[in-house]
């Protein structure tokens, strides 16, 4: 019989102990591949929503705080732009496509997000994907709205519902345009970007809730225009938030950055969306560190565990050793076969840690696409799983000659009697 | 007694000590022949725990050579030894012979996965392993297919101890080295596993040394040696 035979055998016998240990290798594995696994994904998702745009323009800010509001709605813009600029510079004759955003109104905590029809002809997220539609279709009238998956899927809402937006995203003391009731024309198919969590309306409709206010207060009843009226009015947006820009080649995005950066009439940024997403990963990196720490910290307790469960069990497997040398087992069969336990028992953690780590993926998928607009994509074990593996059955092998080592100290020292 | 053939253990003027100066073993000369029956006697304290542990090679004594089956157990490397012993001796000890993870077969042939020497006899013999396993403890009278079923742990200790001979006889060693094996067991049963014991180092052509403090198995045997007259340190002690 081989030694990995009789390692085998001899876990099996101790089924109890032996599944614990491993279970506990499993779940620390599990943990530190998860945490990895949605720190990667995050931040996959965070490079999908941006991936097809070239630059973002926005009023002047630091180019995080741009990102964070005009993409993923964190956060609140400083300034606007003007109409006329966002016209000259999205007339350009590098810029192939421009998707303007105008924000500020809300519905029930989702954003409501002003925009043309570009947004479903340009936008790409992902792997060059566009928006697609689950049911319905683009804004083609003033009151129409596009609202995105997780809207549809938390408020129950479908092609034909009337909504009423509110005025700021602050939940208190909001001011509702109620007179202005808008219809669902499309509902998106998700996409794990933020654009699952908005309502889309055209920039006309914002223009058309907000014609009757006055330095941002609603209007006293006579000077109200009723929903009917502005539909005859001409409806020439004053001002977007920010808007995203697709160029004709990437090799003119430095200096459409700087034309934009420069630009005489209005104090604007331009970021790279890339090198904005850098500083970010900059500023959460510490906190990803120290949660991938921790996690590792906690794989080499249950390494740890096993190690004091092995040397635990060295007493009273003592004369099972003094019968293995009793029937011609070498002293390094006896260490052989103790570091062979150690990696059995992690080589099994581990693949119960990747089996837990997957059915928890398949579990959670539906859910973090839905609470958190994360899409988790389920991918076979990539390099650094594969690295982590490795590593965990070296160090279990590792520390395994610990226990080895005393076993074939004291199957020296025994030789073949076999103590009582 | 077979005089006229080499000795397959004989030692010279042995000294052996645990702690330097005092002695524990000083025999000045034992020889045991080819398919001998010894009889060991010795009472706890007499020395038996360490000429075992000579014969079988885990130790080296100080003073003298041990010689078995023509080898100078002292010119070899620990791991000769390691490998010597696994070839040629076979043991049976007094309670837990089994490894108790193991089925009755899987205890009976795992010496051989340790001597190359013994799975070659076993070879030759035209027998797989699990057959050569098999027909050992039929003649040792444990041919009931359910008992080998059983996990070792639910045997009789009778049944281990016979289990454990078909172990040390597997592969035919030259040397086979029973320390007390008889004495967990009812009498009844002493003197039938004895026999089959004989029976079965006859076959195989195997000498063996039988230890143990029970005087009323003395007389089964070839050749009985005191071991309290033997060892002279015992007397000086």
């Amino acid at each position: 019989m081989s030694i990995m035979g009789l390692a085998l055998k001899s876990l099996k016998n101790r089924r109890a102990t032996a599944l614990l240990t491993i279970f506990s290798i499993a779940v620390s594995v599990a943990l530190l591949l998860g945490v990895e696994r949605i720190r990667v994904e995050a931040r996959n998702s965070f490079t999908s929503t941006v991936s097809g745009t070239d630059l973002i323009v926005g009023a002047r800010s630091s180019s995080l705080n741009l990102l964070l509001y005009s993409v993923f709605h964190i956060g609140n813009a400083t300034n606007n732009i003007t109409w006329e600029t966002y016209q000259e510079l999205a007339g350009d004759e590098a810029v192939k496509w421009t998707i303007p955003l105008s924000l500020g109104d809300s519905h029930r905590g989702y954003r409501v997000l002003g925009t043309s029809d570009a947004m479903f002809s340009s936008f790409q997220y992902g792997d060059g994907q566009s928006l697609a539609f689950s049911e319905g279709k683009p804004f083609s009238v003033l009151y129409d709205a596009v609202i995105g998956s997780e809207v549809a899927a938390k408020l129950g809402y479908k092609t034909g519902d009337s909504v009423v937006l509110s005025h700021g995203v602050n939940s208190d003391s909001l001011q509702q345009h109620d007179d202005k009731p808008f219809r669902i024309s499309g509902v998106l198919q998700p996409t794990g970007t933020p654009l699952d969590k908005v309502i889309m309306v055209s920039l006309e409709g914002i223009e058309a809730l907000h014609i009757d206010w006055i330095n941002g207060a609603p209007p006293i009843a006579a000077f109200s225009i009723s929903a009917k009226d502005t539909e005859a009015m001409s409806l020439q947006p004053e001002s977007i938030t920010a808007f995203l820009v697709g160029l004709n080649s990437r090799i003119s995005a430095f200096r459409y950055q700087r034309l934009v950066n420069e630009y005489g009439e209005e104090a604007l940024t331009a970021i790279l969306p890339g090198v904005a997403l850098g500083e970010l990963w900059q500023l959460v990196g510490t906190a990803e560190s120290a949660l991938l720490a921790v996690s590792g910290l906690v794989v080499i307790a249950g390494l740890l565990g096993m190690l004091t469960m092995i040397l635990s069990s060295l007493g009273e497997r003592r004369r099972e050793m003094a019968v293995l040398r009793a029937v011609g087992a070498r002293p390094r069969h006896i260490f052989t076969l103790m570091v062979t336990e150690s990696v059995l028992y992690a080589a099994g953690g581990v693949m119960l840690g990747f089996t837990l780590l997957y059915g928890l993926l398949f579990t959670l998928q539906p859910i973090f696409q839905l609470q958190l607009g994360l899409h988790l994509a389920i991918t076979p074990p990539g390099e650094f799983e594969l690295i982590l593996a490795t590593l965990v059955v070296i160090s279990a092998a590792l520390l395994g000659s610990i226990p080895a080592w005393r076993a074939y100290k004291n199957s020296l020292a025994d030789g073949l009697t076999v103590r009582l | 007694m077979s005089g006229h053939l080499p000795p397959v253990i004989e030692l010279d003027s042995v000294e052996f000590s645990w702690k330097e100066g005092i002695p524990v073993l000083d025999i000045p000369e034992l020889k045991l022949y080819p398919q001998e029956k010894i009889f060991i006697r010795g009472p706890s304290g007499s020395g038996k725990t360490t000429l075992l542990g000579l014969l079988g090679g885990v130790i080296t004594p100080q003073q003298g050579t041990v010689n078995v089956l023509g080898q100078d157990l002292a010119a070899m490397s620990a791991a000769q030894r390691d490998h010597f012993r696994a070839d040629q001796i076979g043991f049976v000890f007094q309670l837990f012979n089994l490894i108790p993870y193991l089925s009755v077969i899987e205890n009976v042939v795992l010496p051989l996965g340790f001597a190359p020497r013994r799975q070659q006899k076993v070879s030759e013999s035209g027998r797989t392993n699990q057959q050569e396993a098999l027909r050992l403890l039929q003649h040792l009278g444990l041919d009931d297919p359910q008992l080998l079923q059983r996990p070792v742990t639910e045997l009789s200790i009778g049944q281990q101890q016979r289990v454990a001979a078909a172990r040390a006889l597997i592969g035919s060693p030259g040397l086979v080295i029973a320390d007390e094996p008889t004495s967990a067991l009812d009498s009844n049963l002493r003197t039938a596993f004895i026999q089959l014991l004989f029976d079965e180092c006859q076959a195989t052509g195997s000498t063996l040394v039988f230890v143990s403090h029970d005087m009323a198995l003395e007389s089964q045997f070839d050749r009985s040696i005191d071991l309290q007259q033997l060892n002279l340190a015992g007397e000086v002690a």
